[in-house]
């Protein structure tokens, strides 16, 4: 029985604990906001916060999430910042088919509270395990430039 | 252009009344039963207005990121005159009758960068109907002409009085109207949200996790399938040993058919362990001895083909290159491409004995139920498919094997199964962009002029696959499109023999299809003419394009943005070198110019720094999306430009997942400029293009350099 907190709610899983987060979210917890992609974490479609901290959740066995707090898509809006950079995604129109952004979001987010005036070289590094095929870089770094400038509240 | 009247009897989209059932809702909120349509004010296949206010517009094309949704809701909003914040959006059911795209021969299917050009003229002539049938309800409530009252904001108005109704109290009385003979629509100078910037209509819900693709379909004990065909193509499974999967927590079932296995499970995990614990032996086939190299061969035996079917030919081309001063002969390679969309291919089914269900994104909706009732053995009509937000699309989803594979291999199931294919699968059984081999032959007057032109293109028909009624006389109108590019030749001679990989292998349609593979020959093969000719490649491209026209206006624009006459900085790093290419293209009823800036390193590696781009797409209905789409175009285009290619191994597709199929990162991504031309023609297509451009003046751009010409895609230099 693994127990742990998903966007701010007590939850326990009784699952195998080389299960893959991924699809405990998707398939049995119903959240299906968090992507499948690649399944070799090269992509970030998948990115989730554990304690806060950009994880790819297809490489993260639920062995690992054991007393720790899990953030997904669904659950950053309740932060301030999580709200901001949403809002400076809708400023910036970034989406396109948006299969990749709640990745995109998770990412930027998790930079955004680690350094909360990212330089281009930043946002370079943080950013770039993150695929868009849609071609919407060049908006997602004005974006979260946008929320940075917002100081983090939307 | 004037306002103008349209005839809408003649207009066979425009079915009134009939119960209709919408599909399942946008934002994924249920089926709306068909039986549910008391007082629903229903003109037409597009609007739907309920008793309580609600707007229902349904979209004849599918929204895969290219912002179809919102621009085709603002077609319709401009004309019904309703609040686009207030619309709902309904996915279209199959059925080509109502949903079908005019622009596509009347198919029901979104690509070729046509939604908007199709819609056009049907959805706002299906908006000003549905207002003038609003507008005559409150007439006859008010017992008032109806030239004495206005629509707005979703409310008819009578001035005179100041009374107002909104749209949902009057729909019951317009059920019960005769439909228009004529409407007219509005000029573009009236135009209130056609041409400017409107925020996309999907964008909230793809920012929180609401939105729903085929791939986030959930349904009551639906349990999850991880899939493997054939990994040669047109191979068949022998046998399976599945004794040891069959023993894993959570697998539940193994089922197969004659190319493909799949293992059923509780969730994905269990699915993908059980698949992987599978013993299977299969059989390669013809393909076997399939390889790059083999297909290159039989592709470049086409160039000495006497029989090419001619697509154009003006003058006696082969008589002037005969007596020409100077002559140039090239041969181009392109490769095999895949499309990898961010949501790998999958596919929900429910088959019954008495019907079938199916979850998916397509961009083919008429296929996808085709293909579901072929392997079902069920009538069409049993068939319901529930299309989805598309994860990407490019052409990939334009395909419905995947819908075939996933009923076929449901035969034998109980209960709805989500059938996903992991991204290695995604890759190896794409159905590829073709390789091409094109030849092209020019030549020079002693003045640096071009007299004469001819370009041979040899590839796979994806029009013969899929459209055999369009494949005439050997020619696929596809493969050559755009093939002596925007320009006026003395003399030219287009054409095209068909060659296919064979082995059972089947390619597809990707991003830009004919274009831009033919945009990155000729506009490659235009700059090694201005400089065999000592010209500058802008000066050689206009002596080429006639005054005012099109094309000219854009590349005018797009080397005044991108400051092509001022020297490029130097490169910072030691023996890296930098260059800047330009190309053009007319196609899908656009024209676009590009100038490409790149620095190649001393090692050879290729960085994108900057790509202006002047576009004249005609009449624009949201600026915002052609910018867009154009940024997002010429990303999707470099990814192709710099490492795109599928290479074939013993009928096998060798890449496999992102690490070897690399595409374009953020980090790479370069600085996009785009500059629309502002024009009162028809609209043109903006989905496709941009990609289409920049692979000619990326290489450009590398042999402006380097001075190395690269006739071969992915580029890769070595001479720097």
């Amino acid at each position: 029985m693994m127990n742990f907190e998903l966007n701010g709610q007590r939850t326990e899983l009784d699952l195998p604990g080389d299960m893959p987060l991924l699809w405990a979210l998707r398939d049995v917890i119903g959240l299906t906001g968090t992507k499948f992609g690649c399944g070799m974490a090269l992509c970030g479609a998948c990115t989730v916060h554990l304690d806060g901290v950009a994880v790819r959740a297809c490489q993260t066995p639920l062995s690992a999430i054991s007393g720790k707090r899990v953030t997904t898509i669904e659950g950053i809006g309740q932060t301030a910042l999580g709200r901001s950079v949403q809002k400076a995604w809708l400023d910036e129109e970034v989406v396109q088919c948006g299969y990749c952004q709640s990745g995109q979001i998770m990412s930027a987010c998790a930079l955004l509270k680690q350094t909360p005036k990212p330089n281009d070289g930043e946002i370079d590094s943080a950013m770039s395990g993150n695929i868009c095929r849609c071609g919407t870089y060049s908006r997602i770094r004005v974006a979260i430039h946008r929320a940075a400038d917002a100081g983090g509240k939307a | 252009m004037n306002a103008s009247s349209h005839d809408v009897s003649r207009r066979v989209f425009l079915v009134a009344g009939g119960s209709l059932a919408l599909g399942v809702a946008f934002n994924g909120a249920g089926a709306r039963a068909a039986t549910e349509k008391r007082a629903a004010f229903e003109p037409n296949a597009f609007i739907r207005i309920d008793a309580d206010d609600t707007i229902t517009l349904t979209m004849p094309r599918v929204e895969m990121g290219q912002g179809t949704y919102t621009a085709l809701s603002m077609l319709i909003a401009e004309e019904l005159e309703i609040p686009l914040a207030r619309v709902k959006l309904a996915h279209a059911p199959p059925d080509a009758s109502r949903y079908g795209n005019p622009r596509a021969g009347g198919a029901q299917i979104t690509g070729g960068s046509n939604s908007v050009q199709g819609a056009w003229e049907p959805l706002r002539t299906a908006g000003a109907m549905a207002r003038v049938m609003l507008v005559e309800a409150a007439a006859q409530e008010w017992r008032v002409a109806a030239a004495e009252c206005s629509a707005h904001d979703g409310v008819v108005i009578h001035a005179p009085s100041g009374r107002q109704l909104a749209y949902g109290q009057l729909s019951q009385r317009a059920a019960g109207l005769p439909l228009p003979q004529q409407v007219t629509l509005k000029a573009p100078e009236a135009f209130k949200l056609i041409g400017r910037p409107v925020k996309r209509l999907d964008a909230a819900e793809k920012i929180d996790g609401r939105a729903r693709y085929g791939i986030d379909a959930r349904l009551p004990k639906m349990r999850y399938a991880a899939v493997a065909a054939s990994p040669a193509s047109g191979g068949k499974l022998v046998s399976v040993d599945d004794r040891a999967a069959l023993a894993l927590p959570g697998v539940r079932q193994v089922v197969r058919i004659d190319n493909a296995v799949a293992v059923i499970g509780d969730h994905s995990w269990a699915a993908k362990q059980g698949l992987a614990a599978l013993k299977v032996v299969w059989d390669d086939g013809p393909a076997a001895s399939m390889s790059t190299a083999g297909i290159r061969k039989k592709l470049e035996d086409g160039l000495a083909r006497q029989d090419g079917a001619v697509a154009r030919a003006q003058g006696d081309a082969d008589a002037a290159l005969r007596g020409a001063a100077k002559r140039l002969t090239a041969i181009y390679h392109s490769p095999f491409l895949a499309h990898a969309a961010m949501e790998p291919i999958n596919c929900t089914v429910d088959l019954r004995a008495d019907g079938c269900d199916v979850w998916v994104s397509t961009q083919a909706p008429t296929r996808a139920r085709d293909l579901a009732a072929r392997a079902s053995g069920l009538a069409a009509d049993k068939v319901r498919i529930h299309n989805h937000l598309i994860g990407g699309g490019f052409g990939r989803r334009l395909e419905a094997d995947y819908v075939e594979q996933s009923v076929a291999l449901s035969r034998n199931v109980q209960g709805p199964v989500q059938f996903i294919w992991s991204r290695e699968e995604d890759i190896q059984h794409d159905i590829l962009r073709p390789a091409y081999v094109d030849q092209l032959s020019a030549a020079i007057d002693a003045q640096g002029r071009p007299t004469a032109i001819t370009h041979r293109v040899v590839g796979s028909s994806i029009m013969a696959r899929v459209a055999p009624g369009l494949f005439r006389n050997g020619l696929d109108h596809d493969a050559v499109e755009a093939g002596l590019g925007p320009y006026e030749w003395p003399a030219s001679r287009l054409d095209y023999v068909r060659e296919e990989p064979g082995g059972g292998m089947v390619t597809g349609w990707w991003r830009g299809v004919g274009p831009t593979h033919n945009c990155f020959v000729v506009e490659s093969f235009v700059d090694e003419l201005a400089s065999m000719a000592n010209k500058d490649p802008v000066a050689f491209r206009l002596a080429l394009l006639p005054e005012r026209s099109r094309a000219r206006a854009v590349l005018e624009l797009a080397v005044q943005k991108a400051g092509w006459d001022a020297p490029l900085r130097p490169a910072a790093a030691k023996g890296a070198k930098r260059g800047r290419g330009v190309a053009v293209l007319a196609a899908f009823g656009s024209y676009l110019a590009q100038v490409a800036e790149v620095t190649v390193d001393a090692s050879g590696d290729i960085v994108v720094d900057r790509v202006v781009c002047a576009v004249d797409c005609g009449m624009v209905v949201n600026p915002d999306t052609v910018e867009a789409q154009v940024e997002g175009g010429i990303h999707f285009g470099v990814s192709a430009a710099l490492w795109g290619e599928i290479t074939i191994k013993a009928g096998r597709v060798e890449q496999s997942n992102f690490h070897d199929y690399r595409v374009l990162r953020l980090s790479e991504a370069p600085k996009v400029e785009v500059h629309i031309v502002p024009s009162r023609e028809a609209p043109g297509g903006i989905g496709e293009p941009g990609t289409s451009v920049v692979l000619a003046a990326l290489a450009n751009a590398v042999s402006a350099a380097t001075g190395q010409r690269l006739r071969s895609l992915p580029l890769r230099s070595n001479s720097a």
